[in-house]
């Protein structure tokens, strides 16, 4: 049975059992690693013909999704530290804000794509390799001596000695509300560029700038990533109209059962094992997208609606 | 239909020498619902003649169809700095995203170039660009792209020679609309020419609209994007919740 089906604001054709599945995968892979799966999809939705804006702006739709799902049982573990998340939250949604804006004037002149591609590489490139070495010498030591505990910002630096004291009791910390903030605004940020929630940007920098206790960081950063995708997704839809709703509904259909599924893969690897294949997962799609910017195109030409179309 | 039709033009008719375009659509109307997987339109119809066709030419016909012309930016990627960067612009003034022309013969051979000016027919002539020169150093390969883009995607189609002419009187063109339709008022021109000459041109317009479901989203994302945006985040909620859920009930 051939199930096509024309996205009304795409205004492209196809077929929803590919959608469905396409939300499956990536839902189990962000199951599995804790991660929104917003750094997957979109490439993925370029990848289909969807247009670039769209993509963007279903993509953060999608993670809304997924994290309401993963929050949940963090809620249950008391793994979210609601005080550090709300900081953030401040700072993400003025950091999503600016990233709409930025985003509607790229778009006006034709380099949102390279702007998206080069984000991409750059970010998911850095993560993956400070991911890969730092799990990859986890292994090598948990071969040595056995288990050792991950290491976070202890000392004293400059992130703490900010005006603005509060303390964050969950978190462990007594700190400056403004390197959170600008943590925050920063991924809100890439999150309206780049239609990903961030968490896998906001994870590093909670534990090594930050500080934070690890229980706590994953909840926090898929309650913050909650708010700011969904404020995300709603500027979309009002400054551009590119939120596809079918799009959308099909994906997270797929993806919030794929990551019930994943995130029960999850239990059974170690930690390290898990890392290392997420660092080598996203850096595959930083390869990827680099050699789509290096290589010759194919067709060097691209059309675009001008004049009074969006 | 067309059996009415040969019945009324074989009752012969008196004398004129003109040649009139009797045309019919099987549809003006096309709705694009949720599982909308294209449309085939079939355009049908007779040439009326006051007196026998001339001897010393052959009857040829072309059929056009096409979505409303939109002004489109054409952007061309260069190096700069290793990597592949849009770097030229050219704007054209209006172009369709769907056109197919279809004809009894080769293009060239049915329609002189001084007609096709005139009536914008092939596919480098209904693209409209003028002035383009002043904007890009090869603006003309900027519009030679968007043709060549535009017929690798299927939106631009030159049928030659499937429009089926029997007897120099009946014609009928099959015309299959692709599933990425986008809404408006689709133009159809059938012509007939004789050496080359346009000697008549009809037009005709099928209405192609989103419905349904569709068409309430679209209107709803246009007209009210707030309550739409919080509708998809309630969507997705509720969804992240469900799982969640149900999942705890199977395997708690």
């Amino acid at each position: 049975m051939s199930m096509q089906l024309y996205l009304p604001i795409a205004e492209v054709s196809v077929n929803a059992f590919l959608l469905l599945g396409m939300g499956g995968l990536v839902g189990v892979l962000s199951g599995m690693f804790g991660v929104g799966g917003g750094f997957l999809i979109t490439p993925l939705l370029f990848f289909l013909g969807i247009p670039p804006a769209v993509a963007v702006a279903t993509g953060a739709n999608l993670v809304v999704a997924s994290s309401v799902s993963g929050v949940l049982a963090q809620v249950r573990r008391r793994g979210v530290d609601f005080r550090m998340g709300g900081v953030m939250l401040a700072g993400g949604i003025l950091g999503s804000a600016a990233g709409v804006a930025v985003f509607a004037w790229l778009t006006r002149l034709g380099q949102i794509d390279l702007f998206v591609q080069l984000s991409y590489v750059l970010f998911l490139g850095a993560v993956g390799l400070l991911m890969f070495q730092e799990s990859l010498r986890a292994i090598l030591a948990a071969r040595k001596v056995g288990a050792s505990p991950v290491k976070r910002a202890r000392v004293q630096t400059w992130v703490h000695r900010m005006p603005f004291r509060m303390k964050f009791r969950a978190s462990g910390l007594y700190i400056s509300v403004l390197p959170p903030a600008m943590i925050g605004a920063a991924v809100g940020f890439l999150s309206a560029i780049m239609g990903v929630g961030g968490g896998f940007i906001m994870v590093p920098a909670m534990i090594y700038l930050l500080g934070m206790q690890t229980k706590v960081v994953i909840g926090t950063s898929l309650f913050q990533i909650i708010f700011v995708t969904a404020f995300t997704t709603v500027a979309h839809a009002v400054t551009s109209q590119t939120l596809d709703i079918m799009l959308a509904l099909l994906l997270i259909l797929g993806g919030v059962v794929g990551a019930q599924i994943g995130s029960r893969l999850g239990v059974r690897l170690r930690a390290e094992q898990l890392r290392i294949l997420l660092a080598l997962l996203v850096l595959a799609v930083a390869a990827k997208i680099a050699l789509d910017l290096l290589l010759t195109p194919s067709e060097l030409y691209s059309v675009a609606f001008g004049g009074a179309m969006p | 239909m067309i059996r009415a039709l040969c019945l009324w033009l074989c009752l012969a008719l008196p004398a004129l020498a003109q040649e009139e375009i009797v045309s019919g659509l099987s549809q003006n109307r096309v709705s694009i619902t949720a599982n909308f997987d294209g449309s085939e339109i079939l355009i049908y119809g007779a040439v009326r003649r006051m007196a026998p066709p001339p001897r010393d030419s052959l009857l040829q016909v072309i059929v056009t169809v096409e979505d409303p012309s939109m002004p489109l930016v054409i952007r061309r990627k260069e190096r700069v700095a290793g990597i592949w960067i849009n770097n030229a612009a050219v704007t054209i003034d209006a172009a369709p995203s769907f056109y197919a022309v279809a004809t009894t013969g080769p293009i060239d051979a049915i329609l002189d170039e001084t007609e096709n000016l005139r009536h914008r027919i092939t596919i480098d002539r209904v693209i409209r660009a003028v002035g383009i020169s002043a904007e890009a150093a090869e603006a003309p390969d900027f519009v030679t792209a968007l043709g060549r883009i535009r017929l690798a995607e299927d939106r631009y189609r030159l049928l030659e020679g499937t429009v089926q002419l029997t007897a120099e009187t009946l014609f009928r063109a099959d015309i299959v609309l692709p599933a990425n339709l986008t809404e408006g008022n689709y133009r159809v021109r059938i012509f007939l020419t004789r050496d080359g000459k346009v000697v008549d041109l009809q037009e005709r317009r099928i209405g192609v609209q989103k419905a349904g479901l569709e068409r309430f989203l679209f209107i709803l994302a246009h007209e009210r994007p707030l309550v739409y945006g919080i509708l998809a985040l309630a969507l997705a909620a509720l969804a992240g919740w469900g799982a969640s859920a149900a999942f705890r009930l199977i395997r708690p």
